[in-house]
């Protein structure tokens, strides 16, 4: 299963962290700092994976990527295929590229819960659930259709039922 | 742009990242929070606060929290969202609970409610809403409540909501497997689902149970290969296809799945061979989910009764990998080398100099997937070139995680196949050394009681040569300034039992060096106390043998100070040895016998020689004793524990109506269900075991327990001192006589052709390998032989490489006559492309690695001119990633999402050449987005949330 998700930038500022199994806040920050503390160490030119067991104990991997300035980093343990996950983080960042057109890190900071929407359409309770973006821009356009609606019209309660299952 | 508001949440949350963005220090930032909680605090306490603000406010604590800071205080401000009817305030009060809570937290009892009210609802977003706190929030006591509501949504019409029952049904079973143990058939029926997501979501828990208990799935055999059969011939929708293959992901976990039941299951494994063969056929090796898939098919093989042909299948995908510039492919395939020479050990000496480059990789990731290998292929031929090689990393790494596990894995290998004691004693000493202060103190004692015992050989006069060349060797390493205290401790223990036994070293020079140590590092009692007692043995020796004793001055000083230390330990260790002193000859013969510290004890655990005095005191009237689980509650422990259960359950809260009183049948369930899931995984590896020994066939799942980094010393007295060479050396002289038979057959096939294009990059490096690099690669693959082949052939290094084709392909020839097999077999699909020019058509078969170098070569070409700097770096680190997303664009062009694509695989090109060729490519292809990009990057930098990167600070690079 995967266990976290963590996207920060190369500063080390988190801007998202979604841990799968719960962890309290300290031990959150801490995973976080050890994870950004080999992400810098990092040279250039190497493989995405990194051997996360110092970190996050034993039968954990670590997988990476770094786009522009944000590193985007999933961590899960030997029942997922690490190549596969590389996929599943282009899918990702795909699927934030299409919500916010051209995705820059403010998106990420400002839009927070929509990218963990994003992110509960792909990974539910810790397993991957859904790897086409188009389907999950689909499931996210559906919510936020819904979220406007019950949204604008919240003095006339109900109506929004108009919307619910085609 | 989202709904929600759009790009500005609202002023105040905007200035709060820029300041945060801004600050200089931590200590900054955490002033900025701090401030920013107190005035959340005061806000959201007010009672009438429109829920749009409400909402922000939330959003913001999350914010807050995920910097690091506690915001408890607003958690219950998000339950009460929860409780919202509007969907866009419920969803944000979900998220935050999801992010705040754990499924212990006190205020989830006021959750449960709003979820089951939820779970029920028309509006299957709120219900998937409502599923995912599910899986977040739900214990093991709350499971009962929301379980009926779960399974009633496995048959909702819409196929997201069945996906993501199937998901939290899955977790209830990780939280607490006895609460579902009888729902589990559910996860069958919903492998025929309509809905292929549906399918695919439900191998997430049914490779989660088969792990566990392999046996009862194996039925579904004939299912999951019809399922992949299906998948592989792309049968699902389009929709599931990703970068043009057929539902990978799908395909990925159902080859896990099939790995698992195919282990050592003849006629299971039977059942897989086709499909599995298909996948190696199809799949599209120039992507990188193609090769996901290439790689579970080789775990797969290597897992599974092993079929020939596959393996074969498997053994070029792995030389692919291995050949591939990709740091990624490299690791995967030293990976999955790993797996299959536990099949096929021959294999690895095909690959012995890209092994090697890999060793020799400045990535860290992938030299440790690469010391994994060399640990798993050490024979008592190579464990002298590869134990050194592990001492030398170990040395060079500051990450004690990892030192430590490389440090047990040296000191195991070293105990497994240690050609000489000589050099055992000289790798432990290194290994002490450096990593003393981490090994396993059991590791120090299993050294010391090797030493003792002698390596079970009759020989006794080889046990001796052992334990003076330790001492010797501890002696002179006695001098080197700052050594770990567990090292210490094992050179005072054996200069203590063997200092003086060989007569080579007075009792006077020993003491002497056992003092200075006792000296040196006096804040360590442990090595002191060790010490000590060394000193008493070495005196006691000399008593016995009749010798007169006299202490040193320095040593007698020490026990005075001993005598009067703080450490009752010490004290009571120097006392002994000054009455032990006081004795005569015969007396310290019996209590300190000489090198009898392997001679058993016995302990009269019954304390019989008790029995008369008891006797007495109960003939005096005392009580008699009773056991202590006899005396207080007359309940047994496990008998305890079932009450425990009970009670538990039955006083926990009850979230049900009145009216359905069942939960005294729930949970009588739990002790029996999860007896019968603790038994199972202690049969499991039996069974493994078993079903190999008559197979005789290691594999990977077998083996995982025997890789564990504890040490083994009944194992040892056997394999130690015996030359199991024979594998590896017959294997190399066959191969070389293979050579020169073969030497016609090279050009006639497509195979070696395809060989030669694609290994053109690693062939370049393969000229220069210089002769030591040779030597490494023949000591440790080759035994030997090779090693004396080696220089003959001279600079042709690129031999052993074209030796693998010619042998597998003559195999294949061969084997081709024998089973009048297809052709298709022989040559893969892809591999035939090579010889045809390129087809530039949207069919897979586009010539994957022309397409990579055509685009690698103008890449490092540019690098080279323009170089220096980060541009350079980002070019030689970018090829992979770009090739195989550009790759992808060129495929997909007939797609109707490629705009968006080729606005992923433009970037890298972008960023990298940062020249403006590519910079009009972008802004040509994505004209009007470009205004949108700059007025971002203008708020980004007034915000300066990122102002140093190398790169304008925006993804623009990256998408266009």
């Amino acid at each position: 299963m995967i266990k976290a998700v963590m996207v920060m930038n190369t500063q080390g500022k988190t801007r998202l962290a979604k841990f799968y199994e719960y962890l309290p806040v300290e031990k959150q920050q801490e995973l976080l700092r050890g994870v950004f503390a080999v992400l810098c160490s990092r040279a250039e030119n190497v493989s995405n994976f990194i051997d996360a067991e110092s970190i996050f104990g034993p039968d954990s991997r670590l997988v990476y990527k770094h786009f522009a300035t944000l590193y985007f980093v999933f961590v899960f343990d030997s029942s997922e295929n690490e190549l596969a996950v590389l996929d599943l983080i282009q899918v990702f960042v795909e699927t934030l590229d299409r919500c916010f057109k051209n995705v820059c890190e403010l998106d990420v900071v400002f839009n927070y819960s929509k990218v963990h929407t994003i992110l509960d359409e792909m990974i539910f309770g810790g397993q991957v659930v859904e790897t086409s973006s188009s389907e999950i821009m689909k499931a996210v356009e559906e919510i936020s259709k819904l979220e406007a609606a019950s949204n604008a019209i919240t003095l006339i309660p109900k109506s929004a039922s108009g919307w619910r299952s085609r | 742009m989202g709904s929600q508001g759009g790009f500005y949440q609202s002023k105040e949350f905007l200035d709060l990242v820029k300041s945060i963005g801004e600050a200089r220090s931590k200590a900054e930032e955490d002033r900025i929070v701090l401030g920013e909680i107190e005035t959340l605090k005061r806000r959201i306490s007010d009672p009438d606060i429109p829920k749009r603000k409400m909402k922000e406010y939330i959003i913001r604590l999350v914010y807050v929290e995920m910097l690091g800071h506690d915001a408890s205080f607003g958690y219950i401000h998000a339950v009460k969202m929860t409780h919202d009817d509007s969907l866009l305030v419920k969803r944000t009060g979900y998220l935050a609970v999801t992010l705040f809570l754990n499924e212990d937290h006190d205020l989830i009892i006021l959750i449960v409610n709003t979820i089951q009210k939820d779970l029920k609802s028309d509006n299957y977003l709120v219900v998937c809403t409502a599923l995912n706190a599910v899986c977040k929030l739900i214990n093991e006591e709350t499971i009962p409540a929301l379980l009926p509501l779960v399974v009633d949504l496995l048959a909702h019409p819409k196929e997201a909501v069945r996906k993501k029952a199937i998901m939290a049904l899955h977790r209830f079973y990780q939280k607490s497997p006895s609460s579902v143990s009888h729902l589990v058939s559910n996860f069958r029926k919903r492998l025929c689902d309509n809905d292929p997501g549906v399918m695919g979501a439900t191998l997430c828990p049914l490779f989660e149970l088969i792990t566990i208990d392999v046996n009862s799935y194996k039925d579904l055999v004939m299912s999951f290969v019809s399922i992949l059969k299906q998948v592989t011939e792309r049968r699902l929708p389009k929709a599931y296809d990703y970068h043009q293959m057929p539902a990978p992901f799908i395909q990925i976990k159902l080859l896990k799945i099939l790995a698992l039941l195919g282990s050592g299951d003849k006629q299971a494994s039977e059942n897989m061979y086709t499909v599995v063969g298909d996948i190696f056929r199809k799949c599209d090796s120039s992507s990188n989910i193609g090769n996901a898939v290439l790689y579970e098919c080789i775990c797969c093989v290597s897992s599974i009764y092993p079929n020939p042909k596959l393996l074969e299948s498997a053994a070029d995908a792995i030389s692919r990998f291995l050949k591939s510039d990709s740091h990624n492919l490299k690791y995967m395939g030293i990976d999955a080398l790993g797996r299959l020479i536990k099949i096929s050990p021959e294999i690895a000496e095909q690959h012995q100099l890209a092994v090697i480059d890999c060793l020799e990789d400045p990535d860290d990731t992938l030299k440790r997937k690469t010391f994994e290998l060399l640990y798993k292929m050490t024979k008592s031929t190579n464990v002298e070139v590869i134990v050194d090689r592990m001492i030398d990393y170990m040395i060079s790494i500051n990450d004690n995680h990892y030192k430590t596990e490389i440090a047990s894995r040296c000191v195991e290998l070293a105990e497994q196949f240690a050609p000489s004691n000589q050099w055992f004693i000289q790798t432990m000493n290194k290994v002490f050394a450096h990593a003393g202060d981490l090994v396993n103190t059991k590791v120090a004692h299993n050294l010391m009681r090797l030493i003792a015992e002698g390596f079970g050989e009759e020989d006794d006069t080889a046990d001796s040569q052992l334990r003076s060349s330790a001492v010797e060797s501890y002696l002179h390493i006695l001098g080197e300034p700052k050594l770990p205290s567990v090292f210490l401790q094992v050179i005072c223990w054996v200069l203590g039992e063997y200092g003086t036994a060989d007569g080579r070293y007075s009792a006077s020079y020993i003491t002497g060096k056992l003092c200075d140590v006792a000296e040196a590092y006096s804040d360590d009692e442990t090595v002191k106390a060790y010490a000590v007692t060394a000193l008493m043995k070495i005196y006691a020796i000399e008593i016995a043998a009749g010798r007169k004793v006299d202490m040193l001055p320095e040593c007698q000083a020490l026990m005075e100070e001993f005598l009067a230390s703080h450490s009752t330990d010490l004290q009571q260790r120097a006392y002994e040895l000054q009455a032990v002193i006081g004795l005569d000859a015969h007396a310290v013969e019996s209590i300190m016998p000489s090198d009898a510290s392997c001679e058993d004890i016995e302990v009269d655990k019954a304390l019989s020689f008790l029995n008369g005095y008891i006797q007495d005191s109960i003939e005096k009237g005392a009580q008699p004793y009773i056991p202590e689980s006899e005396r207080s509650g007359m309940l047994n422990i496990s008998n305890f524990r079932n009450q425990d259960h009970h009670e538990a359950s039955s006083h926990g809260l009850r979230f049900e109506a009145y009216e359905l009183p069942k939960q005294t049948v729930q949970s009588r369930i739990p002790p029996a269900s999860l007896a019968s899931t603790e038994l199972v995984p202690v049969s499991e590896p039996m069974y493994v075991r078993e079903s190999y020994q008559t197979t005789i066939v290691p594999s990977a799942s077998s083996d995982a327990g025997s890789t564990e980094l504890k040490l083994r010393l009944d194992g040892v007295q056997k394999k130690w001192g015996r030359q199991t060479h024979s594998p590896a050396t017959s294997t190399s002289s066959s191969t070389s006589q293979k050579t020169v038979n073969g030497i016609t057959q090279v050009d006639g096939s497509n195979t070696s052709n395809s060989r030669t294009r694609e290994t053109y990059d690693s062939r370049k490096q393969h000229v220069e390998v210089t002769p030591e690099k040779q030597k490494l690669a023949a000591s440790l693959f080759g035994g030997s032989s090779k090693s004396e082949k080696k220089p003959a052939t001279g600079h042709k290094i690129p031999k052993p490489s074209s030796h693998v084709v010619e042998k597998s392909h003559a195999r294949k020839s061969s084997m081709e006559i024998a089973s009048e097999k297809k052709a298709s077999f022989q040559q893969p699909p892809d591999l035939l492309d090579f010889g045809e020019p390129t087809v530039k058509s949207a069919a897979p078969s586009v010539d994957p690695f022309k397409e990579l170098e055509g685009l690698l070569e103008p890449t490092t070409q540019v690098a080279s001119d323009e170089n220096h700097g980060s541009t350079a770096a980002a070019a030689t680190k970018s090829p992979d990633i770009m090739g195989l997303y550009t790759e992808t664009h060129a495929g997909t062009y007939d797609k109707d999402d490629s705009d968006i694509l080729s606005g992923l695989s433009n970037p890298p090109v972008t960023n990298m050449f940062g020249g403006t060729t590519s910079m009009q490519v972008a802004q040509s292809s994505k004209g009007p987005n470009l205004k949108d990009a700059l007025e971002k990057d203008a708020l980004v930098r007034q915000m300066g949330v990122t102002p140093t990167s190398p790169n304008p600070n925006l993804f623009k690079d990256l998408f266009g």
